[in-house]
């Protein structure tokens, strides 16, 4: 009963103010509402006994993301004046890619996944793990990360993207010789 | 329990505890006026309220506890201000700020562990007395919120459509996105001591001593961060009157100019218990596993002495320059903590596998 609750929540604030991010002409309500739909999607986590994805959700995509758009909005618009036509000229491609990935999510989650879980009904069982894992979520995940027979070496190679992505935002921002004399 | 019951006693609970922090709140205004007022040789607020002891044959009565209704006499004020909201504002973000503020500020108290394993009148909380006792993901839950505190701020700046609101609101969301990496790489040396993100874990592996002996440095950023991140002194410029009037909070007045008040210093009270918690033992004192309920004595008290030592710094120190508080938290504390981090990971790591003693 009360995961129900807690997914009807979630799923009430991730799909409602998603709406409202793709058709609100006011772009600084629109950045707004996109954190409330990163609240949603955390409350979800949540309901999945997924509590570090949900923590982490909120520090990433709540406290960095949405205040990283929220500062680019802030910095580059002029104030008040944030209305936008939500359509350009891109909304149809758009439109067709984001139906296909909502397409192959639902056939995996439908046909795919009932197979691989023991439980044969389709979006009836809980979750696909075993209880153990659920007992201490945070240490499992930890030893899953970085044991030498988990995911250490997709987790360096991550790392190594971010590092990557650093280095190369102190490069552009790193004053060009000629504007520092 | 439950699922139902667990919720009922988490409201309950979380009732009490946010009454008892707003309380605490009012009385905060008070305590850091009149021990400013001290540490400035003056007498500070002593008009409104007081309990009158007649002296001994006649004469003018003394005054005890002069001024105690102060912070009734404060709100009142701002509950009957004139509220004005200027005109080309984005109404609806203006009015959302001062609630964004706020609401952090509460949730942070969730996760603070009070006193521990506690029978009171039949009711056992276990393993610890908290809203969300045994969170695993304590520590993250309230770093995520922390970070969601910029937000009261950046939406004021941003939609009191003024340029010194403006200023003021990026100078804080810098400010406290800057602090948060020093505070954040802070925290991880408890957890690692203490192998846990739980709080009452942390609390209970300083049994034998407080982390602040073992890791004065951690403590240090950990507490200089927080200042940061409450944007108190020396850290206070994005409200310098000199530079900015006031700062975000300049188009705001009567009580939704108090609610970023009441955000403030229910965080410092917050910060504060976070410090104990995780540095100076949290509910842990003298014959606290005999009687669970000095654990409240405990922590009160030392919540109360990180509070005056707020007040302190903030009689103390100047304000830093903008460039200052930047280098300062990015060449300075961030580094100091990651070298922290890291020599206390591997020391970890040397004694667990018996190369060390």
């Amino acid at each position: 009963m009360a995961e129900q609750i807690t997914f009807i929540i979630g799923s009430i604030l991730a799909l409602g103010a998603g709406f409202i991010v793709v058709t609100n002409r006011n772009l600084f309500h629109g950045a707004l509402a996109l954190m409330i739909s990163f609240l949603g999607v955390a409350a979800i986590y949540l309901s999945l006994d997924a509590g570090f994805l949900a923590a982490a959700q909120l520090l990433i995509y709540i406290g960095a993301i949405s205040i990283l758009i929220i500062f680019a909005i802030m910095l580059t618009r002029r104030m008040m004046q944030t209305t936008e036509d939500p359509f350009n000229s891109q909304f149809l491609l758009a439109l067709a890619a984001s139906v296909t990935v909502f397409a192959i999510l639902f056939s995996a989650i439908v046909y795919v996944w009932p197979l691989t879980a023991s439980n044969s009904v389709p979006l009836a069982a809980k979750t696909a793990v075993a209880d153990a894992v659920l007992q201490d979520t945070v240490v499992n995940l930890g030893s899953a990360f970085v044991g030498a027979d988990g995911y250490v070496i997709p987790f360096e190679l991550a790392s190594i993207l971010l590092l990557a992505a650093m280095v190369g935002a102190i490069i552009v921002a790193w004053p060009k010789p000629e504007d520092v004399a | 329990m439950t699922p139902g019951q667990i919720a009922l006693r988490a409201l309950i609970v979380g009732f009490i505890i946010a009454f008892a922090v707003i309380t605490g709140f009012a009385y905060t205004t008070l305590l850091e006026r009149k021990l400013l007022a001290r540490l400035q040789a003056r007498i500070g607020p002593n008009r409104a309220g007081y309990i009158p002891i007649p002296r001994r044959g006649g004469g003018k009565e003394r005054k005890l506890l002069a001024g105690f209704m102060q912070p009734a006499a404060d709100a009142v004020k701002l509950f009957f201000k004139e509220d004005p909201q200027p005109t080309m504002v984005d109404s609806w973000v203006y009015n959302l700020a001062p609630m964004l503020a706020v609401i952090p500020a509460v949730v942070i108290l969730a996760v603070i562990p009070w006193a521990g394993k506690i029978n009171i009148f039949g009711a056992v909380f276990e393993p610890y007395f908290a809203i969300a006792p045994g969170l695993n993901v304590a520590v993250m839950f309230f770093l995520a919120i922390t970070s969601i505190g910029v937000y009261g701020v950046a939406l004021a700046g941003w939609a009191s459509n003024s340029k010194y609101a403006v200023l003021g609101g990026i100078r804080a969301s810098a400010q406290m996105i800057s602090y948060e990496l020093a505070l954040g790489m802070s925290v991880l040396v408890p957890i690692m001591i203490a192998d846990s993100m739980d709080l009452g874990v942390i609390v209970e592996a300083q049994r034998g001593g407080w982390f602040i002996f073992l890791q004065p440095l951690a403590a240090f950023v950990f507490f200089v961060g927080a200042l940061a991140e409450l944007q108190r002194a020396p850290f206070d410029l994005l409200e310098a009157e000199q530079e900015l009037s006031a700062g975000y909070t300049v188009e705001y007045a009567g009580m939704r100019f108090g609610m970023f008040f009441l955000a403030e210093y229910m965080k410092m009270i917050s910060f504060s218990a976070l410090t104990a918690v995780f540095f100076l033992g949290g509910y842990r004192g003298p014959f606290v596993d005999q009687v669970p309920a000095l654990g409240f004595v405990y922590i009160i008290l030392k919540i109360f002495i990180l509070l005056c030592v707020m007040i302190w710094v903030r009689a103390s120190l100047p304000r830093l320059r903008y460039d200052q508080l930047m280098s300062f938290g990015w060449k300075v504390l961030l580094p100091i903590s990651v070298l922290n981090f890291l020599l206390t990971a591997i020391f970890i790591v040397l004694a667990q596998e018996g190369f060390l003693f």
